[in-house]
């Protein structure tokens, strides 16, 4: 029997996400992908799915489905309050949500983005080997929207035996987020290199899956040139002329024509994904863990 | 070559000019580093992405530094004949601009080989590069808010085709019936790196 869920509600922004996309960078598809990884590979775990198993990528809860056929639920990420017909259940565990029951997501208590993994994963065809949504690219199912069933796909494979999985929930307050040097730290001042670690900077209202807009001391450049388009990573702080980083996050272009001032360590981009609006960003720096060999050879 | 760090997920390579970029993409994408997992070639720069399980930046720069590109070897993704209808709503502009006029710029753009030398901006968004400078051009100074898909269009040095509908800023000559970017073909995109490409009036 085939199992969807109803879209109530879908929250401020809500998609389907699985590990992204990868390979395809030279005909101008990004990553994409959960903006926190490592939550979505621990929503599957829960349910019993291989890690990069689809699920629901919610923004700042608000989610409302109901459940067409028996089916069990895992939350994480942002820990939101999660009914189940009106019945209270804490994130980080296995729900059994059964057919015809409201789920609820209220609003995080810290954190931004929470996942919700479907026992048998979320179905729908994939574009491109993936069943991402690239907001930039337009890639993959349209956000969620009031009505839309979204396939669950026939579970395979037993529940796991653990019940809820000890995690640490994302912070609340200031956040500090470890940086290397990006491929243009010299195109900026020692000033502008200092004044990036020393104060914090406001993550802005302008944020959302391809990047976050940050506002603190302005980042001065030593030249002013233009720079070719070049490859974008995520994590990248990009500096345009406004002296503004962006901190780019899954969905981030393929390629910039703004200098990258620093990037943040990998273990610290699922950090980053769920920091809100409001909140600020304390940037660390580390020394670069695999300085290339000879980096200069001409 | 200079090796630029990007963190541990990946390592930019800056070399001279685009020749070395598609001589240095079309060795490596044929046979990528240990960990490599997507090449970018852009302008000036081939960003090679690394799975951190697999191997670290100097190990890839080791790679990347034994490899010998010839500088005439580009990737040979084959050619591509794309007709236009040359009727684009800067075409008299870019006309003044060059000083060819606008049949001047016809022939300039339907005389030369071109070719894909990247993808950004937009999936299937090809930047081409010609032969000569005679349609160097800059971009429009106000970019339009919407672009029709498959326009045709010229800025800096390159040329391309709109995939699809969106902002833009390059000067619009004209419009072609091919689908830029189709998910139902593979690779989904008509230009890739190294693909050749003549323009014909349609």
């Amino acid at each position: 029997m085939t199992s969807w869920l109803e879209v109530v509600a879908p929250g401020a922004l809500a998609t389907v996400q699985d590990l992204g996309r990868s390979g395809l960078g030279a005909l101008g598809v990004g990553h994409s992908g959960a903006a926190d990884a490592p939550a979505l590979r621990l929503a599957n775990r829960l349910v019993g799915n291989r890690e990069g198993a689809a699920a629901l990528e919610v923004t700042f809860g608000g989610l409302e489905v109901v459940a067409h056929g028996d089916l069990t639920v895992a939350l994480t990420g942002a820990p939101c309050p999660m009914t189940v017909d009106g019945r209270a259940h804490w994130a980080f565990g296995a729900v059994r949500v059964p057919d015809g029951a409201h789920l609820r997501l209220g609003t995080p208590v810290t954190g931004l983005r929470s996942y919700l993994a479907v026992h048998g994963g979320i179905g729908g065809p994939e574009q491109l080997g993936s069943r991402s949504t690239d907001t930039l690219a337009a890639l993959g199912p349209t956000p969620l929207a009031a009505g839309d069933r979204v396939l669950v796909r026939a579970s395979t494979g037993p529940l796991p035996g653990v019940d809820l999985a000890p995690v640490a929930v994302p912070a609340a307050g200031d956040v500090r987020i470890r940086i290397v040097d990006g491929p243009r730290a010299d195109w900026f001042t020692d000033k502008a290199l200092a004044a990036l670690v020393s104060q914090p900077y406001d993550v802005t209202a302008d944020s959302n899956r391809v990047g976050m807009r940050l506002a603190g001391p302005e980042l001065v450049r030593r030249r002013d040139d233009e720079l070719p388009p070049e490859g974008m990573v995520c994590g990248a702080l990009q500096v345009p002329p406004s002296g503004q980083p962006t901190l780019f996050l899954a969905d981030h272009p393929v390629t910039g024509g703004y200098p990258v001032v620093a990037v943040v360590v990998g273990a610290d981009l699922p950090v980053a994904a769920q920091v809100r609006p409001g909140q600020r960003i304390t940037f660390v720096r580390v020394p670069t863990a695999h300085p290339a060999p000879g980096a200069r050879d001409d | 070559m200079r090796f630029l760090p990007c963190g541990e997920s990946g390592l930019l390579v800056e070399v001279e000019d685009l020749d070395e970029v598609l001589a240095l993409y079309a060795e490596l994408v044929e046979e990528p580093p240990a960990g490599v997992v997507d090449l970018v070639p852009a302008a000036r720069t081939l960003m090679l992405r690394i799975d951190p399980t697999r191997n670290d930046p100097a190990g890839v720069a080791r790679a990347v530094r034994a490899v010998r590109p010839q500088s005439t070897h580009r990737p040979d993704s084959g050619l591509v004949e794309v007709p236009v209808t040359y009727d684009g709503e800067d075409l008299a502009e870019v006309g003044r601009l060059t000083g060819l006029g606008e049949r001047g710029v016809v022939e300039a753009h339907t005389a030369q080989e071109w070719t894909v030398a990247f993808c950004g901006f937009a999936p299937g968004f090809g930047y081409l590069v010609g032969a000569d400078e005679r349609l160097t051009v800059p971009r429009r100074d106000v970019p339009r808010t919407r672009v029709p898909a498959r326009s045709v269009a010229l800025a800096g040095e390159f040329t391309g085709v709109y995939p699809r509908e969106s902002p833009g800023g390059w000067q619009l000559i004209g419009r072609t019936s091919l689908e830029p970017w189709d998910l139902q073909r593979d690779p989904p995109a008509l230009l890739v790196p190294g693909s050749r490409v003549r323009f014909v009036e349609a």
